[in-house]
């Protein structure tokens, strides 16, 4: 994607020559977040986004941070993250304010997850949205600084660096750009506290949260990259406004990455609530029949084929089916992939992706991918299947972070969904669907190369290496 | 019942397993030699024993906190 913009001309950034809420922004209406993105191309530059969105108000904060009229409609509109923990954003804002000492805002735009793209869209197409977030947060909460971190393999810093040079200094918010190694657990919110503050990027052990100490142990406010875009429209339009879109626990508007068999997989924008066949029809229509869809990402759960049109995409409609829409991947499946050998593939990638930090993870998912690949390879013994469950309740909450239990939960749904295509699997060995190229996006290099390595790592731990003598071995 | 609880920092500890002999009750080992740890509050006759088992570890990753009302 090309990046080029006219820069613009002061004159036609007159705050006064702007409606506050420009008509696109009916309350009922959609887009929200990508409000006047054009279909192909740049990112919404900053006069454009001002023609959308109209101007930032300012409020001024009377009396204490705790007091500020943005944090009580953030609170009212109900708003909840948007990195898959859906934690209300307004007790996180009030949090952050009543803590002492000056706040630092960040914004987590760093989507280690493969199977989602909604961040990077958001901040490639979008920018100013995103910023206008974390700016209005700053200015609620007295923070004079706002950190962007993105992750290294995307092109967003560049998208974001133009966007910020664009505002100039007009925001009274310093705003810098932090680039995060790629990696799955990079994106985890204790690890990129960790990176920030100098560190590597990996999860570390709380207490403290963000909340409390973060970023050069201030309080920070650390939320998703879209969670501050819809601050921003908040700040514009109001929480009654907000909740005009959505369901009553989930009010407002989301972005979602549809992948699978569908005339165009893409980043969407939908309410809250919107049926599952509603938003393939936006994207065109199945190419193929779906076998199962993955619902939040490889930290979230298999769903069967089957239920596809009795599911609506919120949290509450998909609790029944042990599931939730995380950071918003919808990926579908279709019946033309083995969904066994899916299964060991995302397996023996989370298994690559445990930062190495926490035994029971650094062990547990290593054994868990082994298990489920001797299953997909027909060489499993008679009770693999026991096995890939006890292993499951061993590793769960073992970790500092919440890596091995996203992996466990996947797992187990896909032993469930998948039940049938399993024990034949562990019958007869692969299908001849097995051969066929991977489905689920994960990173292909990366997958290649981080088996090669776990697989040396369990070798040498089987030769009877320590765990730090096999992890220095293979390195 | 005491108000204290066990918490294990899991990137501390390196399995040496102090902990689950000084503590059994309480604490046992995973195949892979890592504390599966009970968070329950500990009752006050185990007290002492806790005390010693997170004295024990090499590497502190075994704390013994007071609650402070947390559910």
């Amino acid at each position: 994607m090309s990046h080029a913009f006219s820069t613009s001309d002061a004159t036609t950034r007159m705050p006064e020559a702007r409606p506050r809420a420009p008509e696109p922004a009916l309350p009922g209406s959609l887009p929200r977040l990508l409000s006047g993105v054009p279909a192909a191309g740049d990112a919404l530059g900053l006069d454009r986004h001002l023609d959308v969105h109209g101007t930032l108000p300012r409020e001024r904060r009377r009396g204490r941070r705790s007091e500020h009229e943005l944090i009580a409609q953030v609170e009212r509109s109900g708003l909840r993250g948007r990195g898959g923990g859906a934690f209300p954003t307004g007790a996180k804002l009030r949090a952050v304010a009543a803590r002492r000492g000056r706040p630092i805002v960040v914004v987590n735009a760093a989507e280690g997850e493969p199977a989602s793209s909604k961040d990077r869209v958001l901040c490639e197409l979008a920018p100013h949205l995103m910023l206008d977030g974390a700016v209005a947060a700053a200015h609620a909460l007295g923070a004079r600084e706002a950190i962007v971190g993105v992750c290294e393999s995307s092109s967003a810093a560049d998208t974001l660096a133009r966007a910020s040079a664009e505002r100039g200094s007009a925001d009274a918010v310093q705003i810098e750009i932090s680039v995060v190694p790629r990696g799955y657990v990079a994106g985890q919110e204790s690890a990129l506290i960790a990176h920030l503050n100098g560190g590597p990027a990996l999860p570390t052990f709380t207490p403290p949260l963000p909340f409390e100490q973060g970023v050069r142990r201030r309080p920070t406010l650390l939320s998703n990259a879209e969670t501050f875009a819809n601050i921003a429209l908040i700040a514009r339009h109001g929480a009654d406004w907000f909740r005009a879109l959505g369901t009553t626990e989930q009010p407002g508007s989301t972005l979602v990455t549809l992948s699978g068999p569908v005339a165009a997989p893409a980043v969407y924008e939908i309410e809250y609530g919107t049926s599952l066949r509603a938003l393939i029809d936006a994207a065109g229509g199945l190419l193929a029949p779906v076998r199962a869809v993955l619902l939040g990402g490889y930290a979230g759960s298999f769903l069967d084929g089957a239920l596809l049109s009795d599911l609506a995409l919120s949290d509450a409609q998909l609790a029944p089916h042990g599931a939730s829409l995380g950071a918003g991947v919808v990926a579908l499946l279709s019946t033309d992939a083995c969904p066994v050998a899916e299964t060991a593939r995302v397996a023996r990638w989370m298994a690559a992706q445990s930062a190495g930090q926490c035994g029971p993870c650094s062990h547990g998912l290593p054994a868990l991918a082994g298990a489920i690949a001797e299953i997909a390879g027909g060489v499993a013994a008679d009770d693999a299947g026991e096995r890939v469950r006890a292993l499951g309740r061993i590793v769960r909450r073992r970790g500092a972070c919440s890596h091995p239990d996203g992996a466990v939960r996947l797992l187990l749904s896909a032993l469930e969904v998948f039940g049938e295509e399993f024990s034949d699997h562990a019958r007869h060995g692969p299908c001849e669907r097995c051969a066929v190229g991977a489905e689920l996006p994960l990173p292909a290099r990366q997958v290649a190369r981080a088996s090669s390595r776990s697989n040396e790592r369990a070798a040498a731990r089987s030769r009877g290496l320590s765990r730090e003598r096999a992890r220095a071995a293979t390195r | 019942m005491s108000r204290h609880r066990l918490i294990l920092n899991p990137i501390a500890c390196e399995a040496h397993g102090m902990c689950a002999e000084l503590l059994p009750e309480r604490i046992t080992l995973d195949e892979w030699g890592y504390p599966m740890v009970d968070d329950e509050p500990l009752p006050a006759a185990l007290l002492g024993h806790a005390r010693r088992a997170a004295a024990a570890c090499p590497t502190f990753a075994l704390l013994l906190e007071r609650d402070r009302g947390r559910s």
